[in-house]
């Protein structure tokens, strides 16, 4: 019960301080005293209280679309283990379920930018919409891969084999953290791939989507795209230790402080190195298949 | 002759400058560019058009007009002097003279009924930004023509901030110097000490040395100030964040100096006709100095972390790229056409007060790029506060401050006022009337020559890399609409 709890805690409230933890150490690198940890939960719900302004270029696409963002990445949550290996609902193949219902909420997004007709949150969705076609793939191969190597096809089952490894299986968890991480830094839109904090249209990838939007809908954005970082965090935890939670948020704001961000252009280089990194976690798992076609569980 | 030679703050008679024909002075115009002139003055007065330009080897300023009345055109110098572009456009927005065969007659100021370039091309989508901008900025509309995620074309459309302050300028009985202050936000200082100089030297008054000093070194702090701002600010454009948060707050160390001496961050109130109106003593001096070591420290600190860091490096190297060619031909003025290499410094060229007295070096970078107008920051501003403290030396005890200016300014007469603002260089022009009231007034803002410095660097570059682009500049809306 106490597990249930938690798990509700962590997919739901956690979101909050989990951007709170981020500024917080962004502020602490700044000089900065920052605002409190409780201050996203604190935003949220003025905009909740706040009313819409809509644009009158757009259609219903507009209307339900973060509602329907917000719903498939909950559903996401729902997938992810989240404490000791364990999720809300798992089946075979769920996986593959949690990474199409997360498309088909940034799908929602991405038309709901471009129905608005601005020009800035059409050239916001391409750049949004190539950076998914390569995140995809990355992601794949990475969980594909684990997959292979436990012989189990669910989320939950997935990550026990590294409970008990050996050295390959070390360097093979250490590189899909690797891959992991830096798709948090690219779905969460974080420095060095984007800046949440720019108030520069022209250089947004994922903000710049989402400029028309006010009110609830803006609210339910933002809780989402924390959420989804926390997700990711998720798969990380699995992997490692659970406090992997805290830690994460904090490398984060320690990055933002430190690192500049990339130029656009060389931002595909970042990802062509997460899609690089995952085909070495391919190869390391096929090494490991040959040598104990099992896995490595035994 | 067909050259009247003068110097900066130096008043000549109107009468004696020369008149031509347009052809002629055309003729001329082109003739003195081959032998290294540049124009800083372009514009009418009633029927006539004064050309000024600047010799910057023999600190010489030449003079030169033609009667324009019952034309209707003349021969465009802009397609053999690319420079002239910008005057020519202007000129023929006030006067209604066309220059023909101008390539691209866009008014300067005027924003109704304009139509921005198209592009056939269905490949090139087009994006507008502005006038009204996510920060707090001035108004500027820019359209730009991009293929992908590259800029083919960028259009600049100002005049959003056009408030005709020259024709201000010409009321009497005013205190014109809290209008002088105003022309551009960011430059009260050099604004206003080009205002001064231009009204002592048609009143032929000579201001006390220490004003002179303290006009000089308020003139510094003013550059130091907005370019530690503007390292912030480019640092805030890359998410930068340690560059954002240490430049921000070593900033206000620098215009907090200013309040202390003045009473005003931006130094509104401390430079007036005939001097400066207040002192600085000992005690102020001494907090001069500590705050030049502080600030030096941290700067020198952030600047060694940041240019080490290759993130940052390789959204600055080679971003938004001026050549020198470009920038000679354009007629780029100030930091950012030092930056791109081409030696324009009026502290050196033209000097004045007591940049007489200095031993100055104009800084000069090469790469013409964002890295370029940033590091050129970083050097400068410790330039300046070795000035500032040579300055200081020299500053004399208990002396007169402010001198009155009694006389009335003389008549029929002109004088071309040059300073170098932290942006560039500041022209005032100041022609008077047979009563000795001002006739015209005309000002020239360094923004006004390097707006298209900046529609030139973008192109090529990522859409993206824009507003890093915009802040390597800084231009001002307000200095260029006037």
């Amino acid at each position: 019960m106490l597990e249930f709890v938690l798990m509700i805690v962590l997919l739901f409230l956690f979101p909050f301080l989990f951007v709170g933890i981020i500024n917080r150490t962004k502020a602490f690198w700044g000089g900065r005293q920052g605002a409190s940890i409780f201050q996203p939960l604190y935003d949220f719900i003025k905009l909740f209280k706040k009313g819409e302004v809509i644009s009158s270029t757009t259609s219903f696409i507009f209307n339900i679309a973060p509602s329907v963002t917000f719903t498939s990445i909950i559903f996401a949550g729902l997938l992810v283990p989240l404490i000791n290996q364990k999720s809300f609902l798992s089946f075979e193949g769920d996986f593959i379920l949690f990474a199409y219902i997360l498309a088909l909420g940034k799908f929602f997004s991405l038309i709901s930018a471009m129905d608005t007709g601005s020009s800035f949150e059409g050239m916001g969705a391409s750049r949004e919409a190539g950076f998914s076609t390569l995140v995809e793939p990355a992601f794949f191969i990475t969980i594909a891969s684990i997959a292979a190597l436990s012989g189990n096809y669910s989320f939950q089952s997935l990550f026990l084999i590294f409970n008990n490894t050996g050295e390959l299986g070390i360097l093979i968890i250490l590189l899909s953290v690797l891959v992991i991480f830096m798709m948090i830094l690219v779905e969460g839109c974080r420095v060095p791939v984007d800046d949440p904090n720019t108030h520069l249209e022209l250089t947004m990838i994922h903000e710049v989507m989402v400029l028309d939007n006010s009110g609830p809908d803006l609210a339910l954005i933002n809780y989402g795209s924390a959420m989804k970082m926390v997700i990711f965090s998720a798969l990380i935890a699995n992997m490692l230790h659970p406090a992997v939670f805290l830690l994460i948020p904090i490398i984060i704001g320690t990055l933002e402080s430190t690192v500049a961000r990339f130029r656009f252009s060389r931002l595909f280089e970042f990802i062509f190195l997460m899609c690089s990194v995952s085909l070495v976690v391919l190869a390391l798992t096929m090494i490991a298949l040959y040598e104990n076609p099992v896995g490595l569980i035994k | 002759m067909n050259w009247i030679k003068t110097q900066n703050n130096t008043v000549i008679n109107i009468n004696e400058i020369p008149t031509l024909h347009i052809d002629v002075l055309r003729h001329e115009i082109m003739n003195e560019y081959r032998h290294n002139k540049r124009a800083i003055g372009f514009f009418g007065v009633k029927n006539r058009l004064f050309t000024v330009l600047a010799d910057d080897f023999n600190s010489q300023i030449l003079v030169s007009s033609a009667k324009f009345f019952e034309i209707k055109s003349y021969s465009s110098l802009t397609p053999d002097i690319p420079a002239f572009s910008m005057f020519e456009r202007e000129f023929f927005e006030e006067f209604n003279i066309e220059p023909a065969g101008h390539p691209w007659l866009k008014p300067v100021r005027k924003i109704e009924n304009y139509n921005f370039l198209k592009s056939d091309d269905e490949e090139v989508h087009e994006v507008a930004v502005g006038p009204i901008h996510a920060g707090i900025i001035e108004p500027g509309h820019f359209r730009f023509l991009c293929r992908g995620e590259f800029v083919e074309n960028l259009e600049i459309q100002l005049g959003y901030q056009h408030r005709n302050i020259e024709s201000l300028f010409l009321q009497r009985n005013k205190p014109l110097i809290h209008l002088a202050e105003s022309v551009a936000g960011d430059t009260v200082i050099g604004h206003a000490t080009a205002y001064c100089n231009a009204l002592e030297a048609l009143t032929n008054t000579n201001i006390p040395e220490k004003s002179q000093i303290i006009r000089a070194i308020a003139l510094e702090m003013e550059r130091i100030a907005v370019h530690i701002g503007d390292l912030g600010a480019v640092s805030n454009d890359i998410a930068y964040l340690m560059g954002t948060s240490v430049f921000g707050a070593t900033r206000t160390l620098v215009i907090n100096t200013l309040l202390e001496i003045c009473g005003s961050r931006f130094a509104r109130g401390l430079i007036r006709p005939g001097g400066v109106a207040f002192d600085i003593d000992q005690n102020l001096s001494d907090k001069i100095y500590s705050m030049l070591d502080s600030i030096l420290t941290t700067v020198e600190i952030i600047i060694d972390s940041m240019f080490s860091s290759s993130s940052v490096l390789s959204r600055l190297d080679k971003t938004g790229i001026v050549s020198k060619e470009t920038a000679h031909e354009i007629g780029l003025v100030g930091m950012a056409a030092r930056a791109s290499g081409v030696p324009l410094d009026i502290r050196a060229d033209h000097p004045w007060g007591s940049y007489k007295t200095l031993n100055f070096e104009k800084i000069v970078m090469k790469s013409g790029d964002v890295y370029a107008r940033t590091y050129i920051r970083y050097i400068e501003i410790k330039q300046s506060a070795q000035i500032i403290r040579d300055l200081l030396a020299k500053l004399p005890e208990n002396a007169d401050l402010l001198t009155q200016i009694s006389k009335p300014l003389s008549p029929n007469s002109m004088v071309i006022s040059l300073t170098e603002g932290w942006r560039g260089e500041i022209v005032h022009t100041v022609l008077t009337d047979e009563q000795g009231n001002i006739s015209r007034y005309k000002i020239k803002d360094p923004s006004f020559n390097n707006w298209n410095g900046l529609a030139l660097a973008v192109k090529g570059n990522g859409i993206s890399d824009f507003p890093l682009c915009n802040k390597s500049f800084n231009l001002s809306y307000c200095g260029n609409d006037l």
